[in-house]
This record gives C-alpha cells, structure tokens and sequence, in this order.
C-alpha cells in the first residue's frame, strides 16, 4: 500500500522531512501533509485494534497533537517517521484504554550503559530498512504474517492470544522467531 | 561496566514494542533496555516492523473537520512539561530510568521492609493484589527460601548478584520463570543483592524453614 506520500518521490517531500519541518519551523503546511498521510493509516490501524469509528479519531487527534508537540524529539538517524508516529500511536494506546504508565528508557540517562559507536552513518540505512522491511513483510509465510498482524493488532500479551484462541504457545512462538529471523536475516543481507 | 548476559524471551521483547505488555513487566523490561544496548536494537527493530504495518494500513478515511479541529488546538498550552532532569548524586544513578522514577531515592535510604534477619522488601505498589512489583535485598552470601511461583515471576538484578540452578546473574540480567519453577537463590558473598522482582501471585514457598517467612511477598 504504498503511495506518494509515503516514499521520498521527486517533488514530495519525504515523510522525514516533513517532521523535521515541524520541528524547526512549526510548519503548519508540513502538519498538514503528515496529517493528510497518517490520520486515515492511524484510524485504520486503531480501529484494527478494536477501536469504533469515533474513538479512533479521537485518538487519532491526541496522537497528532503528539506529533505536533514532540517533533523536536523525532531523530531521523534512530527511526523513520512511520515507526516514531507507531511509538506513540501506542504509548497514547495505553494512556488512554489502560490508564497505565508507559515505562521507557531516557537516552540522557547518565546511567544508561551506552551503544557501542557505530561505524557508519545510521540515518540512510534507517530509511532503506523501512522499505526494504515492508517488502519482506509482504513475503513472510501465511502464518507467520498472521502471528505477526495478531501480536501488532491485538491488545493483548501473546499468551493470552494463544489461550483464546487455543494455539499452543510454543507455535506461536516457533512461528514469531521464524517470521523476525526472517525480517531480521532481510535488513542485515543489504546492508 | 558489566553488560548483561541474560535477556528477556523474543516474546516479552514483542509484547513490550507492540504495547501489550503491562506496566509491571514493562518497567522490569525498559528497565534492562536501560543496561543492554542488545535488546535496545532488538526492540528498535520489533517497532520498526509496528512502523511498517502503520504505513501499511488500508487508509481509512477521517471526518472532514479532524483536520480542523486539530489545527485549531495546535496553540493550546501543553497541560504537563517534561520536568528537566537535575544532576544526581552517583548512588542514586546507579538506579536507571525508568526505574528511578518508580523508587525515587537512592536504594540505601528506602523504606526497606524487614522480611527475615537477611531479607529486606521494598513494595513499589503499582500493582493490584495479589500480584506484586518490588525491590527485594538478600544479604551477601544468604539465600531466599526454596519457593515457587504463580504463572510468572520476573527479576530483573540492580546490584550485586546471585546463583542458582539456572546460572549466575548480575546487574541487568533479566530472568522469567513460569510455575513449574522452584529454586533458592544465593546471594554472592562480596556484597548484597538487590533486584526488582514481578510476581502475578504470592510466592510458594516450599522448604520448612521457608514457612516462618510467610510475610515474604504476601498479603
Ligand atoms: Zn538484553
């Protein structure tokens, strides 16, 4: 599902760059675009997971509020923009439904136990990885795309995804390895 | 600087990049990510792939005046700031984020709760009964009576370290048993234990001598 607005195209500005517009001019066009390409995708991906038409959107308005107000956090060279609009899609997920904390590291922490340096600049990779990282999970096996769309759409611990719906454990969880091996193996190949 | 040598499953890792995972095991969790720059890859890959199945979505159109209603909060104060981080003493900066957060002070000055004459708890309550969230300090080279679990116990070790069947485990090493587990750690000799420990349910314990510690994780 891939369309102009989601890859950097001639002319359109990446996604990236629009959050990074954001970011140091409270570029009100550049929201507008992010907007116009993630609002429908968020709706869509919360009502997945179990959200009715009116609530998504309420939601979907705090998490780009969130995008708004946090652009100055986004870091191109740690994430693309999807995956950091998906980080906080789901901490406003737990806010909201579960009333409950989201506990997450600090990247200033003093006490944090530092990366180790990395040799080259991350940033390109970051934005191939995204697409090649879709691509791959369009060639997963059947079930393993399953296990994978049901650990990302259910808002549940995998366990008890596997107690409802009278999975065994252990094929859940042969079948998750097997499809981030998978993923996993794609990104390292092409680097 | 010791990193750790055991990590969380590949399904806790998930649970806790896909949003599932509860505030309990998630701040055990976050909390290794703080010490493991390994696991930090790995759950920077799991929300990457969250990432991809967003950009994925079927779009699914939004009202017309979202947009609208959005631009016209865009001015809104925040209701809450980030409080900036103040410098902090070294003892207390041995605790990372986000756990510091939860406890707040440096370990040595908590409220610690005396259990036995070598086991002290410190109850962080975030959690409902009968499950538990807490620090737990063993006395060096002293042991935890033999004890089982409900369905899952998570101990994440902050300082020091201890032995038991499964191995030997220090700072930042992250362990899930299940109920068909027993064991009696051992705290080394060269200084206390101290780590936070998730508990869905009150411990079993299961040696004789165990029993005289009812208050141990109860109630
Ligand atoms: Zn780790």
């Amino acid at each position: 599902m891939l369309d102009a607005g989601s890859t950097a195209t001639a002319g359109a500005r990446s996604l990236n760059d629009l959050v990074v517009a954001v970011a140091r001019g409270r570029d009100r066009v550049a929201f507008a675009a992010l907007f116009g390409h993630f609002a429908p995708r968020l709706k869509s991906f919360l009502m997945r997971l179990g959200a009715d038409s009116g609530s998504a959107e309420e939601l979907v308005q705090e998490v780009m509020l969130m995008v708004w107000r946090r652009a100055e956090t986004f870091d191109p060279g740690q994430a693309n923009a999807s995956t950091w609009v998906f980080t906080i899609a789901r901490n406003k997920r737990i806010d909201a439904l579960r009333r409950e904390r989201r506990p997450e590291i600090d990247l200033d922490d003093p006490a944090l136990v530092p990366e180790p340096p990395l040799a080259a600049d991350r940033s390109i990779e970051v934005t191939e990885d995204a697409n090649r990282l879709r691509g791959a999970i369009e060639s997963l096996a059947p079930e393993q795309a399953e296990m994978l769309q049901l650990a990302y759409y259910e808002d549940k611990p995998h366990s008890r995804i596997c107690a409802e719906r009278g999975i065994p454990l252990g094929t859940v969880k042969s079948r998750l390895r097997l499809a981030l091996e998978h993923l996993r193996k794609v990104l390292k190949d092409d680097q | 600087m010791i990193i750790p040598r055991h990590h969380p499953p590949e399904a806790m890792l998930l649970d806790y990049a896909d949003g599932s995972l509860s505030e309990p095991a998630a701040l055990t969790l976050a909390t290794h990510l703080a010490l493991c720059p390994e696991c930090r890859q790995r759950v920077a890959e799991l929300e990457a792939i969250g990432g991809a199945l967003l950009e994925e979505s079927v779009p699914e159109p939004v009202s017309v005046d979202c947009l609208a209603a959005i631009l016209a909060r865009l001015d809104d104060p925040e209701p809450r700031q980030m409080v900036a981080f103040e410098p902090l003493p070294a003892e207390v900066i041995a605790l990372p984020q986000p756990l510091r957060s939860y406890v707040g002070m440096p370990l040595a000055g908590l409220d610690w709760k005396s259990v036995s004459p070598v086991i002290a708890e410190f109850d962080l309550q975030i959690c409902t009964p009968p499950a538990k969230t807490g620090l737990i300090r063993l006395a060096a080279g002293c042991s935890l009576p033999r004890h089982g679990h409900g369905d899952s116990e998570v101990t994440l070790v902050l300082e020091g370290g201890y032995r038991d069947q499964f191995g030997h485990f220090q700072r930042g090493d992250l362990v899930v048993h299940d109920s068909l587990v027993e064991h009696a750690p051992l705290a080394d000799p060269d200084g206390d234990c101290i780590f936070l420990c998730v508990l869905d349910a009150p411990i079993r314990l299961t040696s004789v001598l165990g029993r005289f510690l009812s208050p141990l994780l109860r109630h």
